[in-house]
């Protein structure tokens, strides 16, 4: 890599930049997946490393969430626009050199960040933890040049209109800076107060909504018509799926603490806006799945598609779940519970994570001009990710139901912790499942990059996955 | 090809989002600000200080830079007898907190009374200072206000210092439980639906004015502490249950915060945690009647000042 960043423009490889992302999102998703599998066990067995101030459990726990969120998901999200958003405009990459740079710029950031909140030096905002030099550095040194790539490639386009998934890339980079430089404001300017409780929540709820569903959405976008061949069943659902995106999406924050006592009529905007959330999640799922037709198959014989169809059907009950809790009448029964934390990993790990992955595997065979190293490899990181994940999603929802019915009954707590134990030791063991499919893949990865098949030229990946 | 023919949905895009900020950031925004601060909020400035987090004063959140709530039962000034009364005190140069430094954080009859009562008007970071949470009764109607006890009663920082009863760290307590991440698990936010029995009075709309960060919590997988120093004030128990949870609640699941007390206890004696660890395995294994003896945390340990913060949460 550092050779590239000193090189000229017209010597740096077209591809570089995304195979760099790729290469580096898959270990930030393996520390993270691997700081989660570790948190979850000192949930399960409190008294296992102790005494470490770094190892506690309350240091850990949002390294996990920000290693993740920004080293696995944006960081996949990254490696997918830089080589899917040329291919759709149908020209290369406005910048390799600004793409390679940002890459490091992405990784040595990332590394500051999550050391500097490890050892405790946080803003105590949920989400929006990393201090505020750390967030004007995230915004400006990692999202804007991601932002102006995209952009500038979506701008010298050849051409004729810009495809759903462009849409997608180029305003959720774009509504990404902005929900950093605005939901930060608290730090910036000091805001205290509910106030500031309302923009903590209004940051949390936009970096997922504005950045992660769409995002992920838009490479299901590419993925399942380039794979499948089908043209995309509705141009015109995926505009509305976009606007809806924007105009519902953005709105609801204030159902995240539709316990505290913020005024009333906020939080009954908020649940209502909360509901039509279902508007672009319905018109999105129907349209993927319609654009299957005739191509089923695909769904288990072609790894990419195992994973992104995967993550659509994880869509459904994802979508469900997002738009009923936050009603007054379900979220003071889940509010604050287990059931929560089920529902975030079936955003991230279960919806997202599958799509992105579906991505980096496909990127990553184009970009190297080469065959997975090991198919039968890839179905078996398949498998771990999908029953470490269900294990977790099912035992974190009952858990959190034993917490609901604990909560409403009063039962004190300390038997509510006994009774969730069980589930915790579950939730251990889904977590390192995922944790070791990923090793998996890592070493799939470089081997494939090393020892891959060649693919002749004018032949898609998909298309000779089972040549010998 | 440029971007020309979507000119519209460029336009339209920046419409949206710009609509959706004002209606979920703005228009709150201005219905919260206007709220006046209950005494609840105007104690928990007074006692946390400008912010819990990351600051200037606190960059690594060691706690510094924080106000010392005391408990006083004389006059510091004349030595006469009063009725016990807990006050704030600022050394000099410690950051103030909003409602001290901005006229809009209070809400305005709050703030008038501070001004005009409570003299806030001379405060001065430089100076510090020592402050009351006051109320005045008018026409049936209570409202609180901060006394600036330094231009009013004529307290000095020292002599209050000096003649305090008790000296209670929870300003710094607080950035030990942000920083520690005790908020996790633990919320400070009882539900109004249900947590009444359990866990005591949720908070109302002024109970948030100044106070930086919140929060609050979001995912409960302990009890909520908002009034936990109303159940349980015992600081016994909250020693044991720091140290090692499992030593007054065998099915506890929270970590350990042994390395909180530093490397030596009150009397100055090291501690030996590997050699207690044994000590409480042969404990539990049945090998031991009695589980090893906690150390005394020391006047100025980071756990004094979480047991201090817990305390006094009532």
């Amino acid at each position: 890599m550092l050779k590239y960043l000193f090189a000229k423009e017209e010597d740096i490889p077209g591809g570089t930049t995304s195979l760099f992302f790729g290469f580096s999102c898959i270990m930030w998703f393996i520390v993270g997946t691997g700081l989660g599998s570790f948190n979850a066990a000192k949930l399960a067995f409190p008294d296992w490393f102790t005494h470490y101030y770094a190892l506690q459990f309350g240091h850990m726990r949002q390294v996990h969430v920000h290693t993740v969120i920004f080293g696995w998901i944006t960081g996949a999200f990254a490696m997918s626009a830089m080589y899917i958003v040329p291919a759709l405009g149908n020209t290369k990459l406005w910048s390799e050199k600004l793409g390679v740079w940002n890459c490091m710029s992405w990784n040595v950031g990332l590394m500051l960040a999550l050391s500097t909140l490890w050892f405790g030096m946080t803003s105590g905002r949920e989400y929006s933890d990393f201090i505020w030099p750390i967030d004007l550095y995230i915004a400006l040194c990692m999202v804007a040049p991601l932002f102006v790539n995209t952009f500038m490639t979506v701008i010298n386009r050849r051409t004729q209109g810009i495809y759903t998934t462009n849409w997608f890339f180029v305003g959720s980079f774009f509504m990404l800076i902005v929900v950093f430089l605005v939901g930060n404001m608290p730090e910036f300017l000091h805001l205290t107060g509910l106030n500031e409780a309302l923009m903590t929540w209004w940051f949390a709820h936009n970096v997922l909504g504005l950045l992660i569903t769409p995002v992920a959405a838009a490479i299901t976008y590419y993925i399942v018509p380039k794979v499948t061949g089908n043209p995309l069943y509705s141009h015109r659902v995926g505009h509305l799926h976009f606007w809806s995106i924007v105009v519902f999406y953005s709105t609801p924050a204030a159902h995240h603490i539709m316990s505290s006592p913020l005024p009333e009529w906020l939080k009954s905007f908020a649940s209502v806006e909360g509901v039509l959330i279902l508007v672009p999640a319905v018109a999105y799922v129907c349209n993927i799945l319609l654009t299957m037709q005739g191509k089923w198959a695909m769904f288990v014989e072609n790894i990419e598609l195992k994973y992104t169809i995967t993550g659509v059907l994880l869509a459904i009950p994802l979508n469900m779940q997002g738009g009923f809790q936050q009603t007054r009448a379900i979220n003071w029964y889940v509010h604050g519970t287990g059931w929560i934390v089920a529902h975030a990993h079936l955003a991230l790990l279960g919806f997202s994570t599958f799509a992105e992955a579906a991505a980096v595997y496909y990127g990553m065979q184009t970009l190297l001009r080469r065959k997975l190293y090991s198919l039968s490899l890839a179905n078996f990181h398949f498998w771990m990710l999908l029953v470490g994940f269900s294990l977790y999603w099912v035992s974190m929802t009952i858990a959190g139901l034993i917490q609901g019915a604990g909560k409403i009954y009063e039962v004190p707590y300390l038997d509510i912790v006994i009774a969730e134990h069980p589930y915790m030791i579950v939730r251990w063991i889904g977590g390192t499942l995922v944790f070791m499919g990923n090793i998996v893949w890592l070493w799939n990865m470089y081997m494939t990059a090393k020892h891959g098949e060649k693919i002749p030229h004018g032949i898609l990946p998909h298309e000779v996955a089972y040549v010998r | 090809m440029g971007f020309r023919e979507y000119r519209v949905g460029s336009i339209l895009f920046g419409v949206a989002l710009s609509t959706s900020m004002m209606i979920t950031i703005y228009f709150p925004g201005l219905d919260i600000s206007s709220v006046s601060s209950t005494s609840v909020a105007l104690e928990k400035q007074l006692t946390y200080g400008k912010t819990s987090a990351f600051d200037y004063g606190d960059l690594f959140l060691h706690g510094d830079d924080k106000p010392i709530k005391v408990t006083l039962k004389k006059d510091p000034a004349t030595g006469a007898a009063i009725d016990e009364v807990s006050a704030y005190v600022f050394k000099p140069g410690t950051s103030l907190p909003s409602g001290l430094v901005h006229k809009h954080i209070l809400g305005a009859a709050v703030q008038a009374l501070s001004a005009s009562l409570g003299k806030t008007g001379q405060v001065s970071e430089e100076k510090g200072g020592v402050f009351l949470v006051r109320s005045s009764i008018k026409d049936g109607v209570e409202t609180p206000y901060i006394e600036f006890a330094t231009a009013t009663r004529g307290w000095s920082v020292n002599a209050t210092l000096a003649a305090a009863d008790q000296k209670i760290l929870a300003g710094s307590g607080k950035t030990m439980f942000i920083r520690e991440g005790c908020w996790w698990c633990h919320t400070l936010l009882p539900e109004g639906t249900h947590d009444w029995q359990s866990f005591g009075r949720p908070p109302v709309l002024g109970d948030f004015n100044g106070e930086s960060p919140t929060a609050f919590g979001s995912d409960r997988k302990a009890p909520d502490l908002l009034h936990v120093g109303s159940r349980n004030s015992s600081r016994e128990w909250m020693t044991l249950h720091f140290f090692n949870p499992r030593l007054v609640q065998p099915h506890s699941i929270m970590p350990r915060y042994d390395y909180l007390w530093g490397p030596k206890d009150a009397n100055g004696k090291k501690i030996d945690l590997k050699k207690w660890d044994e000590e409480f395995d042969a404990y539990r294994e049945g090998d031991r009647i009695y589980p090893p003896e906690v150390p005394e945390p020391p006047a100025d340990s980071e756990a004094r000042m979480l047991i201090d913060f817990a305390l006094n949460l009532k």
